[in-house]
């Protein structure tokens, strides 16, 4: 059996890289969701009332899924984690009933008009829960962050006794809540959900469009294949029946992957850069408030003013691989860089080494965490870029090389997401409330080893079960492709014109054309 | 430097005219009650599931519940939310002393939360007929866990103590099929309503069964005993049983609204008096009183402030969702 105290933090490790994905995926999806709501509402082009149901379909899975994960998380902090709880009830207890109150309320009430009442209810009360479920879902994240930013930089508090056990009491709530890390947290997670769904929206625009542009028939084995009867019985454009009307799905369809592919490419040029600009300064945030985090993530054994950037670092013996005090490492430097990031500019900065904590993270984790996440950033931007020159030469529908980077670059924001909640919780380690209470320690004192790995071995088959069960969900709904929807003013239908130019944000000239592949269609 | 803040606080906390802890023992129950009623009519709809075979009926269960169930099961959320900040170590000692049981209410309600959904992805028969069952399980087995969680909470047992706390358990499924009964019939009509009804009946009958064999073996226990007969519980029962009569009367006479209200009234009595058994001592296995693990005054203050402000604004969103879909469901699913 596994000690209990290393059973619940895999346990907890587990549920929660699994949970990520699910608020991400809805906090990302909202602000989309609320601007396709917006223009179904304003425009009687049927195109944004595909794109809202298409996309909707995909947020209510997700949010199913978020919530009873995320209810998990709640239940551990009481079942596995309780010294932690009573200690630090007072502090972190009170965001988490707020989130719920303020939030997720909000959320799961809109999300009931917004899902099945859009013929119950007026436009106006139809936005309003579009708007209402998107708030929800920013404002559960805000006081998540709160209480996980209060243990990462915990202010606030007085140490204090109850009934013999340290807890912390509140004794200035705007300290506690603010805290220095928060706003970092909170800025760096939104900007990193949204980037994350308008990589996944475009990736799935590309795999659209790359089927199309390989010729005419591929893209309507993608109906046969996989289509659901009750979307079909539902359309109207299936009862146009023969050869015409199916030529008119298609080019729908192609003008719908073509406005997402746009929509979430201008998404991704302006969040991406900014994701590293941020990401630099939160680095330094970092590197001032939890040295010790910082140190791993550089692999910094050892005080040193001017410190080097390791690009790679690797103990050369191999059981040294989480000892902080390593000595033989194999690296590749960029001298003084280190001391650069950490200061914002100076490169002889002293940079504190993990030999000066008590105890220390397991460094390779947060080490190739923290460079997977940097990696992928850059990579983000490289492909905005990408896009937006291809997007100015007129070929971004028909790049298929671009098409095929987007399509593997899909899943890659969640990855980013995944190794930077890494390099945030495991960096922090051995310290739950970083200074104040180990990880360790906070373990429930009756939970046995059996008993923690009964659990941890259930939900490791239940979250495996889980994962593919919502992924093949999820890729039925995208296989299905958008939902035909009651023509509203008659537009709907094979308008030579392609009136793409509504369609797209930033109309560039190149693409109000039919593309060659739609045209070959007939 | 930190006393500007906290000092209002802490004044405000004294200058409420009811004690903070005994409040949020109030609050923190009227939490799991509105679960139990609101996700109970879920979740008896769920069993009601189990007895129709045909599909056009059973996607109209699943219409039925579908916009509201996501809200309902709030309720949970902020039970586990509020006891969690206003009693910490209450929510860490009860939560890790029934580590197994509470990870078997996670399983069903995963199970409960997912089936609907999932069932809606695909037309096949198979994949229908097995969603269906984890739905039918998930809804049976969440109240049953959880009754019989907190009726290990009341008796302050560690262990699951056959038979009293399999009882309770077994009388929240009860209940929620008396609600879930009443529901059905308000939201459908012809055969699959007067079903429902009869078997909101049936389950009534079980509830109170179960209920007076319950507080038979509670009256028993000379450490309950003295609590049990004091006026107010007195008062709770008597209460069930005039509703339960309600019930019947009003479900026979096809009033389901009435109905309808009438068994979450029976159910806020349930819940009403496990608090009131339970205070003043909060949790009787560590012999803990409300007052002794609550947070500071000053962030009582703060939370009963925040929930001052927001369960009023909360209460207006479920105005609005059930107002928008009252009335009787097309047979048309998702």
């Amino acid at each position: 059996m596994v000690d209990p105290a290393l059973a619940s933090r895999l346990q907890f490790a587990l549920t929660t890289i699994v949970h990520i994905i699910f608020p991400v995926m809805s906090m990302g999806l909202a602000p989309f969701l609320v601007y396709f709501t917006w223009k179904s509402i304003r425009s009687s082009d049927p195109l944004w009332e595909r794109q809202r149901r298409f996309w909707t379909r995909i947020f209510a899975v997700s949010f199913v899924v978020g919530t009873v994960t995320g209810l998990v998380l709640e239940f551990e902090f009481g079942t596995n984690f309780a010294a932690f709880s009573t200690f630090a009830g007072e502090l972190f207890g009170g965001p988490l009933a707020v989130e719920g109150m303020m939030a997720f309320f909000l959320e799961a009430t809109f999300l009931g008009v917004f899902v099945f009442g859009r013929e119950k209810v007026g436009d106006a009360l139809y936005m309003l829960s579009a708007v209402a479920v998107g708030l929800g879902t920013w404002l559960s994240a805000l006081w998540i962050l709160i209480a996980n930013s209060w243990m990462q930089t915990p202010r606030g508090y007085e140490l204090a006794q109850q009934n013999g056990q340290p807890i912390v009491t509140l004794v200035d709530p705007v300290a506690a809540y603010l805290n220095p890390r928060f706003p970092w947290m909170f800025v760096h997670m939104q900007s990193a959900a949204v980037l994350s769904v308008a990589l996944f929206m475009a990736g799935v625009a590309a795999y659209f469009l790359y089927r199309s542009s390989n010729g005419g028939e591929s893209g309507d084995d993608i109906e046969s294949d996989e289509v659901m009867e009750s979307d079909e019985a539902m359309g109207a454009g299936s009862d146009s029946g023969v050869a015409a009307g199916e030529t008119t799905t298609g080019n729908d369809d192609a003008r719908f992957w073509r406005t997402t592919l746009k929509i979430a490419l201008v998404v991704l040029l302006v969040t991406a850069p900014f994701q590293v600009v941020h990401g630099d300064s939160y680095a330094r945030h970092v590197a001032e408030t939890q040295p010790q985090k910082f140190a791993a993530m550089e692999a910094q054994y050892e005080t040193e003013a001017p410190a080097a950037l390791h690009l790679f670092a690797v103990p050369t013996d191999p059981s040294a691989l989480t000892d902080p005090r390593a000595e033989n490492l194999w690296t590749v430097d960029i001298p003084a860089m280190a001391s650069v990031l950490a200061s914002g500019g100076d490169p002889s900065y002293e940079v504190t080494g993990l030999d000066e904590f008590d105890g220390s993270p397991p460094v390779a984790i947060v080490f190739w965490s923290f460079r997977a996440m940097v990696l992928l950033g850059f990579w983000f931007v490289g492909l905005a870029l990408w896009s937006a020159y291809r997007w100015r030469r007129g070929d971004l529908t028909t790049d298929r090389r671009l098409h095929l980077a987007l399509m593997g670059s899909a899943p890659l924001g969640f990855v980013a997401v995944e190794t930077g909640w890494i390099v945030t919780e495991v960096g922090r380690q051995p310290w739950v409330v970083q200074g104040l209470l180990k990880t360790d320690d906070g373990v429930s004192p009756g939970l046995t080893g059996t008993e923690a790995t009964l659990t941890l071995a259930s939900f490791a088959l239940v979250y495996t079960a889980l994962l593919v069960g919502y992924s093949y969900v999820v890729r039925r709904i995208i296989l299905a492709g958008p939902p035909a929807v009651e023509s509203a003013a008659g537009s709907r239908s094979e308008s030579e014109a392609d009136p793409d130019s509504d369609a797209d944000p930033d109309s560039s000239p190149s693409d109000s054309t039919p593309t060659p592949e739609v045209s070959s269609d007939d | 430097m930190t006393e500007p803040v906290s000092l209002p606080l802490a004044a405000l906390a004294r200058s409420l005219p009811v004690d903070l802890p005994t409040l949020w023992v109030a609050i923190v129950f009227a939490f799991l009650g509105t679960f139990l009623f609101l996700d109970g009519f879920d979740f008896g709809a769920g069993a009601l599931f189990a007895t129709r075979a045909d599909e056009a009926e059973r996607e109209r269960i699943l219409a039925a519940i579908g916009p509201f169930w996501d809200g309902n099961e709030v309720w949970l959320v902020v039970f586990g939310g509020g006891l969690f900040a206003a009693f910490p170590p209450i929510y860490a000692t009860l939560f890790s002393r029934h580590y197994l049981l509470l990870f078997g209410v996670l399983g069903a309600l995963i199970c409960r939360g997912l089936a609907p959904e999932f069932y809606e992805q695909r037309e096949d028969e198979a994949w229908k007929r097995w969603w269906g069952r984890a739905f039918v399980v998930g809804s049976i087995a969440s109240p049953f866990l959880l009754g019989t969680f907190v009726g290990n909470w009341l008796l302050g047992t560690t262990v699951t103590e056959a038979p009293v706390t399999v009882l309770v358990g077994f009388a929240v499924v009860a209940l929620t099929v008396v609600t879930g009964g009443a529901f059905v019939a308000l939201k459908t009509d012809g055969q699959l309503a007067d079903d429902a009804r009869m078997w909101g009946l049936r389950a009534l009958a079980a509830y109170l069964l179960s209920i007076t064999a319950i507080l038979l073996a509670l009256a028993a226990r000379p450490a309950v005993r003295p609590a049990l007969l004091e006026p107010v519980p007195m008062a709770l029962v008597a209460a069930s049983v005039v509703l339960g009569g309600s019930y019947a009367l009003t479900i026979r006479r096809e009033r389901d609204l009435l109905a309808f209200l009438t068994a979450g009234g029976l159910t806020y009595a349930l819940v009403a008096l496990v608090a009131v058994l339970l205070s003043p001592t909060l949790d009787p296995a560590t012999g803990r009183t409300a007052t002794e693990a609550a947070i500071s005054p000053p962030a009582l203050g703060l939370l009963t402030l925040s929930a001052a402000l927001l369960v009023p604004l909360v209460c207006t969103y479920f105005a609005v969702l059930y107002s928008t879909f009252s009335g009787p469901v097309e047979a048309e699913g998702y």
